[in-house]
């Protein structure tokens, strides 16, 4: 992440011992990691394999999530706080969807249908909601300082989350499931249904996503536009509508993720967003912000370290869990605010 | 204030001649309207009659005026940080934490696992377990250990870019109120008591040289006895001296080499660089002074409230707080303290009030304290949207704040469409 190059210039031979320590300290932290996993590991193989396959459901989740954080991080440069808060509408949408309106049950084939139409109608109300704030409130605000767009990000994260409270009340409620509970049992290893549906929805959409970035025209427009706004411009690009374009395709993952988040948990809380939307966030810097591959990485990877510290029997245990993500997004911006796959960037001037 | 060296207040003369009769005069404005409001409520409230007094007992309760002196504390001590020096901090509320966990633990008798009854100026009653410090001292303490966990939140992440600070701030915001909701079993040792909070805390007295029994006259006896929890009049007293500190030290911070070096980094971080502005420790300081106030206020909220419960401290005031300092203008120590008393006034009071007449008036059942979110979102966006640089903006925050960043040509061709 940006040192500017005269900080870097400036500070360079200072910096020199702290930069020897402070990588120090990141192996250190690395190899601590491992040992725990291996501990963990030995002290209860089949315990491990559950956990871990809990752990990559819920990175599923986060993955489609921090998408939208890295989609339109990569092209505006703005943290977009309403984010979680969308996802959170996601799954307050499917309740409302899938089972007030399609009054679905569990498990029938007619389910099933009712739950792939309410995956494309959720994807297409919350990829509506993020081109309309963007719209009414980001686009003007493009050329502003800095602060304003983050800042008119966090009031939208409060309508968002005003929206939620008064469609899903204050409470936390409970949704009947299509997915039936019980799971593929191998041998003392059991993989839940939803487990494998989250994983057959995930895997297709970040294909598409993927081939609309790196193939199609408007990826193409995406790319362009993410790298200098005013060359594409010139190019004849419609940045604008690429933006949008970018803020729907974000908005849709995010909708996705609170179907799936729902059919998973089976409930709905208004103030859900927030904290997952941060954790995803994480997730999105760990893999190296502004990259696709690198979000998935970093969800799978969150969601793999968030299981292990709720399952494991030496781990912290559930009620830590979001202090150790936290723990971890402070630990990555001290040691490696790039990412895993991303290239520290020179800011511009 | 530890970090405003004299020297650093003391410079320019010239310019801060003006600046400081100008502060003298708001200084003599504060004290007027805290006078006002205090003799209001302690002599002429009583006589107002029987309907004037239910109208001020709902609308305006003396401890909704309290718990706004405390919002407006904090929202002093997020304006150095946001309005000053630039930083978009979301997590202020940490600091709010852990100021009023610093009450709960010196002065209550909770630490009985640790103290059998220790006791420094405390106007609390005698022969109790636990810590019972003066409450001027926990405000010092407060701010203390606050200015040393901003510091040490800060100096990691100060290197970061605007928007990667404002997360980890968030996550912060969230780990620490999560710690003192977790901690009622660290190894054994109950450090926060969990959901179940501290509660009661101790009397305290509203001036600043410890309890004292002398009475002279009738008002001063309210003042100088050991206050309970229900002694709204003399705990104003206290608050707006708490307040009065917080604008003092914003005022003058501001005004000094510090204060300067902020307004520089927050206008263009490399020219101030460039101009030998130490970024990393001015910046730093912003963080210390504004987590100072935050401390400060947490301690006043936990005696307004005579307790601590972790889930008050959640992200919704870290949002409040950053609303009060956009809407009264960001740097503007008089804009945001009006901003703090509006909202926290709407917010507590206000809204749940006029709900009440409207639901009462038209029959109408409409739960108006849950557009709460509605109304403060909102006032973020629209601010930011038409009225960037508040409601009382100075003439150089308007200035830096609307000028365009880019080239005009773009503004041209992108503007609309």
């Amino acid at each position: 992440m940006a040192i500017t190059a005269v900080e870097a210039a400036d500070s360079r031979p200072v910096l020199l011992g702290r930069e020897k320590v402070e990588r120090g300290i990141g192996i250190a932290l690395l190899v601590g990691v491992t040992i725990w996993l291996i501990w963990n590991f030995i002290a209860g193989p089949v315990q491990f394999v559950n956990v871990a396959l809990a752990g990559l459901r819920l990175g599923a989740i986060y993955a489609l999530i921090a998408l939208g954080y890295t989609l339109v991080y990569g092209i505006i440069e703005l943290i977009n706080f309403a984010h979680g808060d969308l996802f959170m509408l996601g799954s307050v949408f499917t309740s409302i969807v899938l089972v007030k309106w399609f009054g679905a049950g569990t498990g029938s084939l007619a389910d099933w249908g009712l739950m792939l139409v309410t995956l494309v109608i959720v994807m297409a109300m919350c990829a509506g909601l993020n081109i309309t704030s963007e719209r009414v409130a980001y686009r003007r605000l493009r050329r502003a300082p800095k602060l304003a767009p983050l800042i008119t990000a966090v009031g939208i994260s409060f309508i968002f989350q005003w929206f939620g409270l008064l469609l899903n009340g204050s409470s936390q409620k409970s949704w009947p499931k299509v997915i039936p509970d019980g799971g593929l049992v191998l041998g003392p290893v059991t993989i839940d249904w939803s487990t494998i549906i989250v994983i057959v929805v995930t895997v297709p959409l970040l294909l598409i996503l993927s081939y609309i970035v790196q193939r199609t025209r408007q990826g193409k427009a995406m790319r362009a536009t993410a790298q200098d706004q005013d060359a594409a411009r010139l190019m004849g690009i419609n940045v604008d509508r690429t933006i949008a374009f970018t803020f729907a395709l974000g908005g849709a993952m995010a909708g996705a993720a609170g179907l799936l988040y729902l059919e998973t948990f089976g409930t709905t809380r208004y103030d859900a967003g927030f904290q997952l939307g941060l954790i995803a966030f994480t997730a999105a810097v760990l893999g190296g912000i502004g990259n696709l591959q690198g979000a998935v990485l970093g969800g799978v990877l969150i969601g793999l370290i968030q299981g292990f510290n709720d399952g494991l029997p030496y781990g912290f245990g559930q009620k830590w869990s979001q202090t150790v993500v936290f723990t971890i997004l402070i630990l990555l911006m001290v040691f490696k605010p790039e990412g895993i796959l991303g290239k520290p960037t020179i800011e511009k001037v | 204030m530890a970090l405003s060296t004299p020297e650093a207040v003391e410079t320019a003369p010239a310019k801060s001649d003006i600046a400081a009769s100008h502060t003298r005069r708001w200084a003599l404005w504060f004290a007027a309207i805290a006078v006002f409001v205090w003799v209001f409520y302690t002599f002429a409230l009583p006589n107002l009659g029987s309907s004037g007094q239910t109208i001020v007992r709902e609308w305006m309760p003396l401890g909704s005026v309290n718990e706004a002196l405390v919002w407006v504390i904090c929202a002093v001590g997020l304006n150095i940080v946001v309005g000053y020096a630039g930083l978009l901090d979301l997590g202020f509320v940490a600091f709010w934490a852990i100021g009023g966990y610093t009450a709960g633990w010196f002065m209550s008798n909770f630490f009985n696992q640790i103290s059998n009854g220790f006791y420094f100026l405390s106007a609390a009653p005698p022969n109790q377990p636990g810590i019972h410090l003066n409450v001027w001292l926990v405000l010092g303490l407060a701010g203390l250990i606050c200015a040393g966990a901003g510091i040490i939140i800060g100096a990691p992440t100060l290197r970061l870019k605007s928007d990667y600070l404002a997360l980890v701030t968030l996550g912060f915001g969230e780990i620490i109120p999560q710690v003192f909701l977790n901690g009622a079993d660290i190894r054994g040792f109950n450090l926060t008591n969990g959901a179940l909070g501290i509660s009661p805390l101790d009397n305290v007295s509203p001036l600043p040289f410890g309890p004292s029994t002398i009475a002279i006259g009738d008002a001063s006896i309210a003042i100088s006895k050991p206050l309970g929890p229900f002694d709204t009049t003399a705990k104003y007293v206290m608050f707006v001296l708490v307040a009065a500190f917080a604008v003092f030290v914003s005022l003058r911070i501001r005004e000094g080499r510090l204060g300067r070096a902020w307004l520089a980094i927050r206008e263009d971080e490399l020219a101030a660089s460039m101009m030998g502005v130490p970024l990393m420790r001015s910046k730093l300081a912003a963080y210390a002074v504004g987590a100072f106030m935050g401390g400060l206020g947490g301690v006043v909220y936990a005696v307004h409230n005579n307790s601590v419960f972790p889930d008050r401290f959640n992200f919704a005031i870290s949002i409040i707080l950053l609303a009060m300092v956009v809407l009264g203008g960001m740097g503007n120590v008089w804009g945001v303290i009006v901003g703090a008393l509006v909202l926290a006034w709407f917010n507590s009071t206000g809204l749940p009030q006029f709900g009440d007449s409207f639901n009462q008036q038209f029959g109408t059942d409409i739960n108006f304290p849950s557009y709460n979110y509605l109304f403060f979102g909102s006032i973020l966006v629209l601010m930011m949207l038409f009225r960037r640089e508040g409601l009382f903006p100075e003439t150089r925050t308007r200035q830096v704040l609307q000028e365009a960043e880019r080239s005009d040509a773009e503004e041209l061709d992108g503007g609309e469409v």
